[in-house]
């Protein structure tokens, strides 16, 4: 029973850090840096909450969610395809901006700077605790896809191959007629709404908005991505060790066994060892960060 | 000559014609007038001697981490690490400050503190200097994920052995407190500007010498333009790569002076609130000159304590809105201007 519990734990807090490393994933593959992650999931979680609320169903309000993750994600793309914009300044731009920019609309939309009202979520109740609950949720459901997706799309597909060819060699794709800024505005649309719905997520889950409310998910997402060596699966993975550390540590807090800031730092911590190649160099692709000559 | 005077301010302009578009719709939205609403912004800000030595006090710690993130660039390295380094900074300067005795003068303290903060940040900054130099670790990672790694080893510290009960900060540093503007000039009454502000000036004229006047600074700049170049050169480029990202931790650290003695004489949980990312800001739009990093810093000081100006009629975070704008229409433009320039010299 309590290990059903811990599970049950751990895969509620994996799956917004599993749509948007699936995002990450495809993103950096395709050669775009994955820093506006944190900002797709915040703006998708408010586009989620806002559509939800005026349309009285989550359903109405993932596809809110997808569409203001896909815009924040173009709006990226672009500057740094079209206009060669520095990928990591446009990258940290676009968080700010849309931290700024969720307070701002929630202010105009709710008149209240910190939470939106309660909005319509998937299942009646907050958060049940059981598996079956969880199981109601078809989020969850949609969340383990998103990764068997990703990585059906990058390894069996012929867009999926464009998308490895752009990322690692970008000239060479083009030479033989890839469209090198098509592929990678196609990513970032896709890296965009996946985060999105990760966003959205949190906000279903707990019927409303509230500012900020991702708090770094996007960048332990980034880290997973890292951590998981641009992998799906062993995105996933890393997706669901981290979960799982949080979990412990949520679980342990009565005991104060380890401070929580130690748990904190755990998904930091070892991407960096897996970046500096400790045990087995993460490295990453090819032509990341470099727009096209 | 003319050339490079378009290559430097047209960007600045099309970012301030595209802040000022989006200004006005927001304002709009929110159906106030924009014509008042930056009145009020300018009223806050540069019309009254609070309302400028706020500006100034923020502008003292943009000018630190601008020119952390500035010295990074013209190495080639992009630390994103600023506010972590300036929290550590702050940490070890008010950690300094609770050991030293009580009622020593400011003169004898300072060369302490800004040795301690300079320790402090450039410990931060110098491990993803050492990750790129030795591992080739990506600086932008590391220096992220020790952003977060840090900032909770910090709270941790904080809040399980040095903080005052219910709070989130140090007890009070009695040693050597820098004083305020308003000692002076008594306009400035209740401001947090203090003499940190000239230390800052002080440092970005030796960050200028040193870049453009020293052989380590003309090394830094080789390798920031064409690393194997410079490795052909003679320079030690992963050397430059470790001592550069120090260095630019150090400056950030200093600035944490600012919040922790020369306003509130004690360290506070998270008292960096952005302002290690808002340096990135800084350096882009002041283009990496140590110049237009003070002046590019006093335009975003003006912009957040004018976000406060106008909160009572438009919701501050506009401020953060437009800043971003500023950010992208700058990184955006620059490319596209030294293109066209290109294109047509060589027509």
């Amino acid at each position: 029973m309590i290990v059903l519990a811990f599970l049950a734990q751990t895969l509620r807090i994996a799956i917004p850090y599993l749509f948007a490393a699936s995002g990450g994933v495809i993103s950096e593959r395709s050669g775009l840096i994955g820093l506006g992650l944190e900002g797709y999931m915040l703006g998708g979680a408010f586009c989620g909450a806002v559509a939800s609320y005026y349309s009285g169903s989550p359903w109405v309000g993932l596809l809110g969610a997808v569409a203001g993750g896909a815009a924040l994600a173009l709006l990226y793309a672009l500057t740094a395809i079209r206009f060669r914009a520095d990928q990591v300044v446009v990258g940290i731009a676009v968080n700010l901006l849309v931290t700024g920019a969720t307070r701002f609309f929630l202010r105009l939309a709710f008149h209240s700077s910190a939470n939106s009202p309660r909005v319509p979520g998937f299942g009646a109740e907050q958060s049940g605790t059981g598996l079956a609950s969880l199981a109601r949720n078809p989020l969850i459901w949609l969340g383990i896809l998103a990764i068997a997706v990703m990585a059906w799309l990058l390894y069996r597909t012929p867009y999926g191959l464009r998308v490895r060819a752009a990322g690692e060699h970008p000239e060479a794709a083009l030479s033989v007629g890839v469209p090198v800024d098509r592929v990678r505005y196609v990513a970032a649309a896709l890296s965009g709404m996946l985060a999105a719905l990760g966003g959205a997520y949190l906000a279903l889950d707990q019927h409303q908005f509230s500012a900020e409310m991702t708090a770094g998910r996007g960048f332990i997402a980034l880290a997973a991505t890292i951590f998981g060596r641009w992998d799906p699966f062993r995105a996933a993975l890393a997706c669901l060790f981290f979960a799982a550390a949080e979990t412990l540590q949520i679980q342990l807090q009565g005991a104060q066994v380890i401070p929580s800031q130690f748990v904190e730092m755990i998904p930091y911590a070892l991407t960096i060892v897996a970046l500096a190649g400790v045990v087995g160099r993460a490295v990453p692709p090819a032509a990341l960060g470099k727009a096209t000559e | 000559m003319r050339r490079t005077v378009e290559e430097a301010l047209l960007p600045a302009l099309v970012a301030l014609l595209v802040a000022a578009v989006v200004g006005d719709v927001l304002i709009l939205s929110f159906g106030q007038s924009p014509g008042s609403v930056y009145r009020l912004l300018i009223d806050g800000t540069w019309g009254n001697a609070y309302g400028f030595g706020q500006v100034l006090y923020k502008t003292t710690t943009l000018t630190f981490t601008g020119l952390a993130v500035a010295i990074g660039l013209r190495a080639g390295l992009f630390n994103i690490g600023a506010e972590s380094q300036l929290a550590a900074g702050g940490f070890l300067a008010g950690l300094a400050g609770l050991m030293l005795p009580m009622g020593l003068p400011a003169l004898a303290t300072l060369p302490i503190y800004i040795v301690a903060a300079a320790a402090g940040g450039a410990i931060v900054g110098g491990i993803p200097g050492v990750l790129k130099a030795r591992f080739g670790a990506h600086e932008v990672i590391t220096t992220i994920m020790l952003n977060f790694i840090v900032l909770a080893l910090l709270n941790y510290l904080t809040a399980a052995h040095l903080k005052v009960e219910g709070t989130l900060h140090t007890a009070e540093i009695h040693a050597g407190a820098l004083p305020r503007l308003s000692s002076m000039i008594g306009a400035f009454r209740g401001s947090a500007a203090n003499v940190v502000l000239f230390l800052a000036l002080i440092t970005a004229a030796a960050v200028a010498w040193f870049l453009f006047r020293t052989r380590r600074g003309f090394e830094l700049r080789a390798t920031g333009l064409q690393p194997a170049a410079a490795e052909y050169g003679g320079v030690n480029v992963g050397g430059v790569w470790w001592r550069t990202m120090a260095l630019s931790g150090a400056l950030a650290g200093i600035g944490g002076l600012n919040y922790v003695l020369g306003y509130k004489h004690y360290y506070e949980e998270s008292f960096a609130s952005g302002a290690g990312f808002l340096g990135i800001a800084v350096a882009i739009v002041g283009r990496n000159n140590p110049i237009g990093v003070v002046v590019a810093a006093f335009v975003f000081a003006t912009m957040s304590q004018g976000g406060l100006a106008v909160n009572a009629v438009v919701p501050k975070q506009i401020v953060d809105v437009l800043q971003a704008v500023v950010i992208i229409a700058v990184a955006a433009s620059v490319p596209e201007v030294r293109r066209l320039a290109r294109a047509r010299s060589a027509a």
